[in-house]
């Protein structure tokens, strides 16, 4: 922090940084309270003398390509998660890197999974200065412990477009690793051994980054039919063996919940859509690839399908679920942001009803309109809830930084806005009187499903006016809350935190709506 | 696993379970020390949220249990207190060491006790030392818990389990289910009895039962640990063998507690020598005498469980015939079955309409001082009134009719 950093509340009450990583930061100031004004950021000119006529931009090897990008010290490079813990290139560019000698590089990757362990040698080394993207198990209790050198900064998929398109993160080197790319770098993410779906998540860097560097194990000849990305904003492309393990991309098939007690939180929630006439003729919902949205899927499905009501969009993560959805017609399209198993992909691939979106569409601050806050009802997890139904995705009841945003704050506008929760975690409850982190603020969510009981939230009259006649079980949130610490034994004790912060969660319009702090050790 | 084992002059016990796939439920070693207080060595995956809460609960518990010097051995999943308290005491056990006084936790559930004739479409079996599925069993709205302690159960296991199913009846409330338990085969279940008995389950099931006497014998052993308590403590004997089959009758009747008799069929096609089939034809005689059994002693008839847990049509299938054959329900292995086994057994539409009728029939009847219950030109004889009462009743519960649903509106 510089010097006249200091910590102030924002709107939430909560202490944040005013300075991170040497920019100025604005603390939020609440839902649509943050006006943004100015210029977008633009990349430099470049002009098409400059690229081979015969758009062979083809390099021998990775190191090569960081070379003529000019890579050196203090520079960001980005990397993306459409191979999710499978993706091997993100690792061997900073390897790389490392190898030429660089230092003090910030890593700007959409998200980090357990493959990108060894970051954290790289920081020990000096490599890494410090990650701005969500951190999940090693790196994120790394940063937890105080140890990276700069700050963490967890933002939104919506809210690292905005970063990238304010200029606020400026990207020196683009890494796009893709299942399938053409000399001249158009890209597609549908085929390919190592294919994944979508490939959105780089659509930003390869519009706004100073240089852009594909790297591809399935190289074809001119042109990539169908182009997710656009080799006119393609520097280089690198050809290398694998870019990734297929078995780790994408799940084979994604698994519902077995469990009687979330089986009972996903049905529950399809009832209550169902119920309170969220359900009719034409809707759209989201649900994400976990085991409690999945199986809502499947009684979703079966609801519609006996009141023969269709869909017009399902946003995912996709999955078989909803690709089974597109095909027995229970909805029109789905609208993809990134794809999670190997009936999504082939759809993907094969259905020109099921569309790759990018976090542009779907969610960006600073589009004129997203398609996130069209969507009738969303439902989603969270770490921790509290009483004023604010929720925690980023960090434990203990404080441990665990998991990235994601697309959840983003999602957070939709009509209608479900976490689907487990009330308790072997003894740890999920409702608590005051979340450990915000990431969302309660005045967006609206339900908070458990297996003991449905809370809803007071602001939205008109759902309890709807389900008054339902025997859903509605309670309030007190009275779960209550209930849960009952047999666990009291409510939990608090972390304990240092003054330090480590990281800040960014909100959806880029303003910081909480800190974390270096967690105290014993 | 040796649950016991000398080192030096100090023995060492231990309770619980643990290892990486063990979900909220705790290891306890103890081994008694000649002096230097209680040193707790904790390794809990919920530290950061109730580790103090741990070590005060270790603290008070082994005074409560009158061990002063002991190391104390805690891997924790997590564990909720009433079972860290059964897990603490069983440890205490094992050890060799008699304790002060049980370690019970503050009661806070004790349910209203339970009708003789009482719904048991479903009873949902609950492995009595596997408490992570105790919490929540409830919800899924099963008639019944059965807190398991005799075949799920390893026989090293017993002393663990029988605490736990004993704090559990203290302090987990499952949400109006019958909390009934099934004790271990006769003389381990006395030891089963002694500790259950007094937190008063609303239901004993009695396995392997194949003569009169057993029944008779659990009786008394109830009656004397309810001391002079009017609660109502039923039974259900079940019969697992050609020998249990043969006494049904004399089973079903031995005990005014005997609220209901069902039927083993695993234990009882051991008995008889072939393999369970998917249809059940092996034990039709066998389902068959225990329901004519039941009902000529008045209690209800209820059926075996259904093992294929995945197979809904077939678990279907065997409910509708079960139904129609007598059985009043059947046991659950999984949650998943309650909802099939609750369909089938619920009375039909038609069944509904033709009940009401009779009972209308029946309170003009009584209204106009006739002795003979007509419907249209039909005689209702007493036996068939009793009957659609009952349906009526149980339609009411289960909602399928509201309270002032009436035979008139019915017969519009």
């Amino acid at each position: 922090m510089k010097k006249d950093a200091k910590l102030v509340k924002n709107a939430l009450g909560r202490r944040v940084p005013t300075v991170v990583n040497g920019i100025e930061q604005t603390p939020y100031k609440g839902v649509g309270r943050f006006e943004p004004t100015g210029r977008k950021q633009a990349p430099p000119v470049r002009s098409c003398r400059d690229y081979p006529a015969d758009g062979d931009k083809r390099v021998a090897s990775l190191e090569e390509a960081l070379k003529k990008c000019g890579l050196r010290d203090g520079m960001v490079i980005s990397s993306h998660h459409h191979f999710r813990n499978g993706d091997r290139v993100a690792l061997r560019v900073l390897e790389t890197a490392a190898k030429m000698g660089a230092k003090d590089l910030m890593w700007f990757p959409s998200a980090s999974f357990p493959c990108h362990e060894p970051v954290i040698e790289l920081m020990d080394k000096g490599v890494v200065h410090h990650i701005e993207g969500s951190m999940n198990g090693p790196l994120g209790r790394y940063c937890s412990h105080g140890k990276m050198r700069g700050m963490g900064v967890l933002r939104s998929h919506g809210g690292r477009w905005q970063a990238i398109q304010d200029g606020e993160v400026k990207i020196d080197i683009a890494i796009i690793a893709a299942p399938t790319a053409d000399p001249f770098g158009n890209c597609d993410g549908s085929h390919g051994p190592s294919a994944c779906g979508s490939l959105g998540f780089a659509l930003a860097d390869s519009i706004y980054a100073e240089n852009v560097i594909v790297v591809t194990d399935n190289l074809v000849p001119f042109p990539c039919i169908p182009w997710q990305i656009q080799g006119n904003n393609v520097d280089y492309v690198v050809e290398v063996d694998s870019v990734g393990d297929p078995s780790k991309i994408v799940s084979g098939t994604t698994v519902i919940t077995r469990s009687p007690d979330r089986q009972r939180i996903a049905r529950q929630v399809a009832q209550m859509l169902r119920d309170c006439g969220i359900m009719r003729e034409g809707f759209s919902f989201q649900a994400g690839a976990g085991g409690i949205a999945l199986a809502f899927v499947t009684y979703l499905s079966a609801m519609m399908r006996e009141a023969g009501i269709k869909a017009r969009f399902v946003r995912g993560g996709s999955t078989k679920y909803l690709v089974e959805m597109l095909e027995t017609g229970l909805t029109d399209y789905i609208l993809d942001g990134q794809t999670f198993d190997l009936d999504g992909v082939r759809s993907i691939a094969e259905d020109p009803r099921h569309v790759p979106t990018s976090p542009f569409t779907s969610y960006n601050f600073h589009g004129k309109g997203n398609f996130a806050s069209m969507v009738d009802a969303v439902v989603l997890g969270a770490t921790e809830v509290d009483v004023d139904f604010n929720a925690n995705v980023n960090t434990h009841s203990d404080g441990l930084l665990l998991h990235g945003i994601g697309g959840w704050q983003n999602c957070l506008t939709a009509g209608c806005t479900i976490l689907a929760v487990p009330s308790f975690r072997d003894r740890i409850p999920v409702i608590v009187d005051q979340v450990t982190t915000v990431t969302g603020p309660g005045e967006l969510i609206d339900v908070i499903a458990t297996e003991r009981g449905i809370a809803i939230n007071p602001r939205r009259q008109d759902l309890l006016d709807a389900l008054a006649g339902s025997d859903l079980p509605i309670r309030p949130i007190e009275e779960i809350k209550a209930e849960v610490e009952g047999f666990c034994g009291g409510p939990p004790q608090r972390a304990r935190f240092t003054d330090k912060p480590v990281a800040v969660i960014k909100w959806v319009d880029g303003t910081v709506i909480d800190t974390v702090f270096q967690v105290e050790e014993d | 696993m040796k649950r016991r084992r000398k080192s030096g002059d100090s023995s060492t016990g231990s309770a619980g379970r643990r290892g990486e796939r063990v979900r909220s439920d705790i290891w306890v070693e103890v081994e008694p020390k000649a002096k230097g207080g209680i040193q707790l060595e904790l390794a809990s995956r919920v530290e950061p949220y109730y580790g103090d809460s741990i070590r005060r609960q270790v603290a008070a518990g082994m005074s409560t249990l009158g061990v002063d010097n002991a190391r104390v051995a805690i891997e924790d999943a997590g564990a909720l207190p009433f079972v860290i308290a059964a897990r603490l005491e069983a440890a205490v056990r094992a050890a060799g060491h008699q304790p002060a006084a049980p370690l019970l936790p503050e009661r806070t559930v004790e349910p209203a006790p339970s009708d003789r004739d009482r719904l048991r479409r479903s009873r949902l079996y609950l492995p009595g030392n596997e408490p992570k599925f105790f919490i929540n069993a409830g919800l899924h709205g099963p008639d019944a818990v059965i807190l398991d302690l005799e075949d799920s159960v390893a026989p090293d296991a017993k002393t663990d389990a029988r605490l736990l199913v004993r704090n559990a009846l203290r302090t987990v409330d499952f949400h109006g289910a019958e909390r009934m338990v099934r004790i271990n085969q006769l003389p381990l279940g006395f030891d089963d009895l002694a500790e259950i008995v007094p937190q008063h389950p609303e239901l004993i099931l009695i396995p392997k039962v194949e003569r009169p006497d057993q029944v008779r014998e659990v009786d008394a052993i109830i009656a004397e640990a309810l001391g002079g308590s009017e609660r109502p403590l039923w039974l259900m004997p079940i019969l697992e063998s050609a020998l249990g089959i043969e006494h049904a009758f004399d089973i079903a009747r031995a005990s005014d507690r005997v609220a209901a008799l069902t039927i083993g069929l695993e234990d009882y096609s051991a008995d008889i020598g072939v393999p369970r089939s998917a249809d059940g034809i092996e034990s039709m005689y066998a389902r068959r005498r225990t329901i004519n059994a039941a009902k000529a002693a008045r209690v209800q008839a209820i059926d075996s469980v259904y093992s294929d847990v995945d197979n809904v049509e077939g678990l279907e299938s065997w409910c509708l015939a079960s139904k129609q054959i007598g059985f009043e329900g059947m046991g659950c292995l999984h949650p998943r079955q309650i909802e099939v086994i609750h369909a089938a057994y619920k009375p039909t539409e038609p069944e509904i309409e033709k009940a009401l009728r009779i009972v209308a029939a029946f309170e003009r009847a009584e209204a106009e001082g006739l002795a003979v219950v007509s419907l249209g030109s039909k005689m209702i004889d007493p036996p068939v009134v009793k009957q659609a009462q009952r349906l009526v009743a149980q339609a009411r519960e289960l909602g399928v009719i509201s309270e002032d649903e009436s035979a008139t509106e019915a017969e519009k």
